[in-house]
């Protein structure tokens, strides 16, 4: 692993994120594995993965380009692109959609001014739709963030969104 | 029947090592690592009659002895808690709440095996669990149930925790081991299989939670014990995860072979609202879909088989008669055109090409043509798709048009949706 060009770059992990890198090495026999937990740790970091953050973790974890944009970009918890300071993730699949997911989406919808996909301007709120989350039994529900909201009503989405400053 | 696999869940701190050993925990592995070789405990479960629990059901233990005869070292296990598949979520209580049990399990397996290591590869949105996990190994670390010399015994064995990203597809072993490997997670053909040619080219045994959950129960009660719960050909627990329209959704674990009927009526509560029910999705998204006179069937492999569709995750999904069974086709395939992992041409360009189809279904701009049009992309399909992502992406479409022609016809010929309920008004 290396540590230089840091400053060129204007990216770099913090020496916490670095140590965890450095750290989880020890957990497998290629240091190729290590590129989705670097992302992770890139994206907790530096907000999203712009091609100077892709650049940066290539460089860290010495891989070509080519294969951390492809893999970057391959899955989709990885943001490419800003998003708000909550990520507002609703699903959409089969158990939701019965359950009135689509209402949820518009009323989320109305409730923050903005479309499936925006970010409301005070880059509060990014508002996106995703597939099953595994809450199917607790449907409809979302995602903010890292936390799982279930049973959605519109009073318990008015509740939420308080709650989240 | 008492509950096995989810009996711990509602106890408090039931993540928390201490509860865990107070309830006889670890005694399994105390057990299988004093009282039997590797092989013996390929043999119970073998014995056993314990089928994978992720969608397949290969038998576990014929699985855990071709790897573990394969001289090739080191092997490794892999732990599938993906829980991709649309409708299910019963992998969720036993990572969330439970998480010794499936250590243990996962620890007996490797000694069976012989793996140096095991890596739980869990999907990315279920950080929560993800930090459960981590917190449930580091205890048994501490106690040394991992690491070097477990329990006195020339056994070294290590289990960490992979977080996918967010792609159903790495749900899929092969492209599980890519995504591990630090891949795009795109499946692999095969042959050559895991249990030879896995992880890091080594020979790996990939088992779902459930599954790797039950072994140390099998361990503590018995081979015969487990046999005698549930048919012959697949016995055990089960937890089934029921949703959509019924009036108590949830995970409920039950005996194999329980009758869809019981799930839905006798568990789920009923239809809700008082409403007639129209059609049941018996395991998950990718099983074909199933109507109401098909409800006595008993929900193990071979019965769910019988009546043309697959037991799966063993996900139930309900819908009622509000339901646009065009719409549910559409939906679904729009799921499987997003997670295609693009590597082969027939399941990439078919996904696509049946949303196509289905859009101008569903808009009443579809032509009579587009039926035999949609069965012959599907036939495209079948069994020519590097992996099973392909073969499962077409049941909605096939079933729905076997079993709900009519409603095809309705949005074709007299263009409009056949259910006349508000909610239905977009086809979902
Ligand atoms: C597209 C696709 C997605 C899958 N997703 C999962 C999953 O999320 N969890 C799982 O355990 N198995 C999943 N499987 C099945 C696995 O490939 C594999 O059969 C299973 O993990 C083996 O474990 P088992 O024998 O214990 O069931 C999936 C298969 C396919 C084709
Ligand atoms: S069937 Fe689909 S998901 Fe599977 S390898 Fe082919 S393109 Fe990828
Ligand atoms: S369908 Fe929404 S969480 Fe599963």
């Amino acid at each position: 692993m290396e540590e230089t060009n840091i400053e060129k770059k204007g990216y770099a992990f913090s020496k916490e994120g670095m140590q965890r890198l450095k750290e989880m090495m020890k957990d497998y026999p290629s240091s190729d594995a290590l590129l989705l937990p670097a992302l992770y740790i890139a994206q907790e970091e530096f907000g999203h993965l712009d091609t100077e953050a892709l650049r940066y973790v290539a460089d860290v974890l010495k891989l070509p380009r080519s294969k951390v944009f492809g893999v970057a970009t391959y899955y989709t918890m990885y943001k490419t692109k800003p998003t708000g300071k909550h990520l507002v993730q609703i699903c959409t699949n089969l158990s939701c959609s019965l359950l009135g997911a689509d209402h949820i989406v518009k009323y989320l919808e109305n409730r923050l001014g903005i479309k499936v996909g925006e970010t409301t301007p005070d880059n509060r709120f990014t508002l996106i739709t995703v597939e099953c989350l595994g809450s199917c039994g607790t449907a409809p529900m979302m995602q903010v963030n890292d936390t799982y909201y279930e049973n959605l009503t519109e009073k318990e989405i008015d509740r939420i969104l308080e709650g989240l400053k | 029947m008492n509950e096995i696999l989810l009996k711990n869940i509602k106890k408090p701190n039931s993540t928390d090592i201490d509860t865990y050993l107070k309830d006889g925990g670890y005694k399994s592995l105390e057990k299988a690592l004093k009282e039997c070789t590797p092989k013996d405990v390929i043999d119970i479960v073998q014995k056993s009659g314990l089928r994978g629990r992720g969608g397949a059901g290969f038998p576990a233990g014929k699985k855990w002895e071709f790897a573990a005869a394969d001289k090739n070292t080191p092997r490794y296990l892999l732990c599938n808690a993906d829980e991709g598949e649309p409708g299910t979520y019963k992998d969720r209580p036993i990572i969330e709440k439970d998480p010794h049990q499936l250590i243990e399990g996962i620890i007996i397996s490797g000694y069976a095996i012989g793996a140096a290591a095991c890596y739980i590869y869990i999907r990315g949105e279920y950080a929560y669990g993800a930090d459960v996990l981590r917190k449930a190994i580091a205890q048994a670390y501490k106690k040394g149930f991992l690491g070097k010399k477990i329990l006195g015994k020339k056994f070294d064995f290590d289990l960490y925790v992979h977080k996918g990203a967010g792609a159903y597809v790495c749900g899929e072993e092969t492209a599980l081991i890519e995504s591990i490997e630090g891949k795009r997670g795109q499946s692999r053909i095969k042959p050559p299989f895991p249990v030879n040619v896995g992880v890091w080219n080594k020979p790996t045994v990939i088992n779902n939670v459930e599954t790797l959950a039950n072994v140390s129960h099998i361990i503590k009660n018995g081979p015969d014990w487990f046999k005698s719960m549930g048919p012959e050909k697949c016995p055990g627990p089960k937890i089934y995860s029921i949703s959509g329209h019924v009036n108590k959704p949830g995970n409920y674990e039950l005996i194999m072979g329980t009758p869809l009927k019981d799930l839905i009526y006798k568990y789920g509560g009923g239809i809700k609202n008082g409403k007639k029910l129209k059609a049941i999705i018996p395991g998950g998204a990718s099983t074909p879909v199933l109507k109401p006179e098909h409800i006595d069937v008993n929900m193990d492999y071979e019965s769910v088989g019988a009546v043309g569709s697959m037991l799966g995750s063993g996900a139930v999904m309900v819908m009622d008669e509000t339901v646009c069974m065009v719409g549910v086709a559409r939906r679904l395939l729009k799921f499987f055109a997003h997670e295609s992992c693009g590597k082969c041409s027939p399941c990439r360009e078919g996904t696509h090409w049946l949303v196509q189809i289905l859009d101008r279904i569903v808009n009443n701009e579809g032509k009579i043509e587009d039926i035999d049009l949609m069965l012959d992309i599907c036939d495209n399909m079948r069994g020519k798709t590097f992996c099973p992502l392909g073969d499962g992406a077409i049941n909605p479409v096939l079933s729905t048009i076997k079993h709900f022609r009519d409603e095809y016809l309705i949005h074709i010929e007299e263009k409009r949706c056949p259910v006349n309920y508000p909610h239905s008004e977009h086809c979902l």
